[in-house]
């Protein structure tokens, strides 16, 4: 009877106790921030917890990861569905405009968030990247890519070349080209598609689009496009890239045998360069602003809240974008862990931009992208930007592996291009 | 009732005497046998629903997998969607997106592809994998299941593996393909990957390779099937090797082959894995090695139409049909027979 009536005592403390933690539940679920992420960003946003944790002791930050392109299908997904969406998703570029483009995103600019009065805080051209065709600011970034030309100052120097010569224009940058070919035997560049990619990014109107204007005509027919792609031919004619696609084996295997003498791109690869790609390399490289004084982004991060997040998570999710974004300490301690550059003005005089990059032969190259990101003007996005640089690099490659006439192959683009544009 | 058919006339004894073999069957005892109350006492399920509850979660998964999808892509054909915006934002748009499917030129070159890969990978498999078979069935005894295994590893290895190995194969520079080819025919290496003519046999290759051990299996278990008695009658009326190969074999694997050549037909057009990791996602330059699997997955997640992409997957859902119906029209045995 005792026993039984112990039992019974006991069994009545474990029924209060499921009850309470039940009861806890909805709270323990109202106090977790969820955060969707990729590589390297998912690093920035744990590292960021115990900031966090300083500012809501009672929020915990749960970050939910995946590879970069599972990433952004699982946001479509969930942005479609309105169901599984994180507190906060991080975005990479190519998809801000696209996901701006819907009404699936919060306008950080709106109450309850506090971008509006913080907009000025943040690089021009990439606060207009995360902004829509109305104004609305759809996300926050929180490191860009601006724009360089790395280069190997061991193959310059046996080819007797300055860097000046790379840099001055076009025509020299190929010109230097066929010397260091001759000299080395190492191509100019990976692939000719990478000079096409900046030449048609200089000399855009302000507010204009790559492949589309405003009223989504076509514009792939202008003389930036047509330049871009006999440069491109040139290259390819003269034997001078090595027809090898970013990222591919080839790739990586050429930048660590010193087969590719220079790269344009963000001035993350320096970092992909030192820790995976070529670190055997190090010391050999320099980088340089991009040829005929050619400003542009290549990627960046951006922070979003979807519309469908509860209202009562919404001042929270500001809160962590504000931290990550607008906090000068988070913003470099990023910059110095994963190369993320920074999108925050303020961090721009930090001693940390003329701290020499061992990598780079101790040269103080932070120096040189902070000037470039403050020079890089925002392109207009389209809906169909996506397909268009699929058009374009098709047409591209039938110039240069067919033979195809430059305008012909643009007519073609323009043709295909304008039967989606209004899609 | 007898669950099995049994011929007419036979065992009526046996028949008659089912009768209390199935009365036999233990029965709820009716309130007279216990002199109870009628009380129930408790839920019994009905005997009709019992298959169906057996089969619920089944059915279940099947609905939520298998026929929601299909509904809602159907749904999705008809619609203009920007996904991002959630699903209050469809537009019922008619037969737009079809329209659109049947005049976009990239629609019909990834068809061009389709066909073209799946005839290039698919017919070689059956060609070698039918006297590879008979070889296999003839000729080997101890070492068959091993050489059976052999061919049939490729076909249970991952995908992915698959796709890694041969990118690393076809590499320009590094490639071991190209070493060879560099040993045997000196010249600039080939451009695998890049090049819009090399893309697709070299896809082909990996399709057929991967396969090919497949339909070794089905045409090695079909060939079991066939009575030596045939064989050693044909022997007796002096029919050489080739003759019993093409008078008693092939006529009497046609049956498997019918169903070997209905996969590979239905495979051939879903084609996905193999070009997708070897082309970067992307379908290779000029969209050389781009199906129309990979069309209609990049128009929806890369290109953000799903309207489209689901009006193009109904599309190749009609051809698939058309092509196992014609290729049914051309193998049935039973038609022939008639």
């Amino acid at each position: 009877m005792g026993l039984q009536q112990k039992g019974g005592g006991a069994l009545r403390a474990w029924a209060a106790l499921c009850l309470l933690a039940l009861a806890a539940l909805p709270v323990q679920a109202q106090r977790t921030l969820t955060v969707a992420a990729f590589p390297s960003v998912d690093e920035i946003i744990r590292a960021a917890a115990p900031a966090w944790k300083a500012l809501h002791p009672d929020v915990q930050l749960k970050v939910v990861s995946r590879q970069f392109a599972d990433h952004h299908t699982a946001m479509t997904t969930a942005l479609s569905t309105a169901s599984n969406l994180p507190d906060v998703m991080a975005l990479e570029v190519g998809y801000v405009g696209r996901f701006a483009q819907g009404g699936g995103l919060d306008d950080l600019s709106a109450p309850p968030f506090g971008l509006k009065s913080e907009a000025k805080r943040y690089v021009p051209f990439a606060l207009a990247q995360g902004s829509n065709r109305h104004g609305a600011v759809v996300a926050a970034p929180t490191d860009i890519g601006p724009g360089t030309l790395l280069y190997r100052a061991d193959l310059l120097a046996r080819s007797g070349l300055a860097e000046a010569e790379l840099t001055q224009s076009w025509g020299s940058y190929v010109a230097a080209g066929l010397k260091i070919k001759a000299a080395t035997g190492a191509y100019l560049m990976a692939h000719a598609r990478d000079m096409k990619d900046i030449v048609i990014r200089t000399g855009l109107r302000p507010g204009e689009g790559l492949y589309f204007d405003g009223e989504s005509r076509v514009l792939v027919s202008s003389p930036r496009f047509v330049r871009a792609f006999e440069l491109a031919r040139e290259v390819r004619r003269q034997k001078l890239d090595a027809r090898v696609i970013a990222w591919s084996n080839e790739w990586a295997e050429g930048f660590k045998r010193g087969t590719i003498a220079t790269q344009m791109s963000g001035a993350w690869l320096a970092g992909h360069l030192n820790h995976w790609l070529a670190p055997s390399t190090a010391g050999a490289w320099r980088a340089a602003q991009l040829p005929e004084g050619a400003f542009v982004a290549y990627g960046g991060t951006f922070l979003a809240v979807p519309r469908g997040v509860p209202p009562a998570q919404k001042a929270l999710a500001w809160d962590l974008i504000r931290l990550l974004t607008l906090e000068r300490g988070m913003q470099l301690a990023a910059f110095k862990a994963q190369d993320a550059f920074p999108a925050l003005l303020e961090t721009f005089e930090d001693p940390f931009f003329g701290q020499p990059i061992a990598f780079l032969g101790g040269q103080p190259a932070r120096l040189l992208w902070r000037d470039a990101a403050r020079r890089i003007q925002a392109v207009a996005v389209h809906k169909q930007d996506a397909f268009a640089d699929e058009v374009i690099n098709t047409e591209l490659d039938k110039v240069l592996d067919r033979g195809k006439d430059i305008h012909v192959a643009l007519a073609d683009a323009e043709r295909l291009l304008q039967r989606r544009a209004h899609r | 009732m007898s669950r099995w058919p049994m011929p007419s006339g036979c065992c009526s004894a046996a028949r008659t005497a089912e009768v209390p073999t199935m009365s036999a069957v233990p029965q709820p005892l009716g309130p007279q046998a216990h002199g109870a109350s009628p009380r129930r006492v408790g839920w019994r399920l009905p005997r009709a629903w019992v298959p169906y509850v057996l089969l619920s979660p089944f059915l279940l998964l099947f609905a939520v997998f298998g026929v929601f999808p299909l509904v809602f892509s159907l749904w999705l054909a008809f619609q203009s969607w920007e996904p991002t915006s959630g699903l209050a934002s469809m537009r019922f748009v008619g037969l737009e997106n079809f329209v659109f499917a049947l005049q976009d030129e990239w629609f019909w070159k990834s068809l061009g592809n389709t066909g073209w890969l799946a005839l290039v990978s698919g017919v070689p498999q059956h060609l070698v994998a039918i006297p590879l078979a008979c070889f296999i069935h003839a000729a080997l005894r101890r070492s068959r299941n091993a050489m059976v295994g052999a061919y049939f590893v490729p076909y249970i290895t991952s995908t992915v593996a698959i796709a890694i190995l041969f990118s690393s194969l076809f590499s320009t520079d590094y490639g071991l393909i190209n070493a060879a080819l560099g040993v045997l025919l000196p010249g600039d290496p080939v451009d695998w990957l890049n090049d819009p003519q090399r893309i697709k046999p070299a896809i082909a290759l990996i399709v057929f390779w991967r396969y090919v051990g497949f339909n070794l299996v089905l045409y090695l278990a079909a060939l079991q099937t066939i009575p030596k008695d045939l064989y050693e009658a044909a022997k007796m009326d002096g029919a050489s090797q080739l003759q019993q190969f093409f008078y008693i074999t092939l006529p009497s694997l046609k049956p498997m082959i019918f169903f070997g050549v209905t996969l590979s037909v239905i495979g051939g057009l879903q084609l996905f894995e193999e070009p997708f990791i070897l082309t970067g996602g992307r379908g290779g330059s000029d969209q050389a090695g781009m199906t129309t699997a990979i069309y209609l997955y990049r128009m929806a997640f890369d290109f953000n139409d799903f309207g489209a992409a689901s009006a193009m997957s109904w599309l190749l859902f009609v051809l698939v049909v058309a092509l196992t119906w014609l290729t049914h029209r051309a193998f049935n045995p039973r038609r022939k027979a008639d």
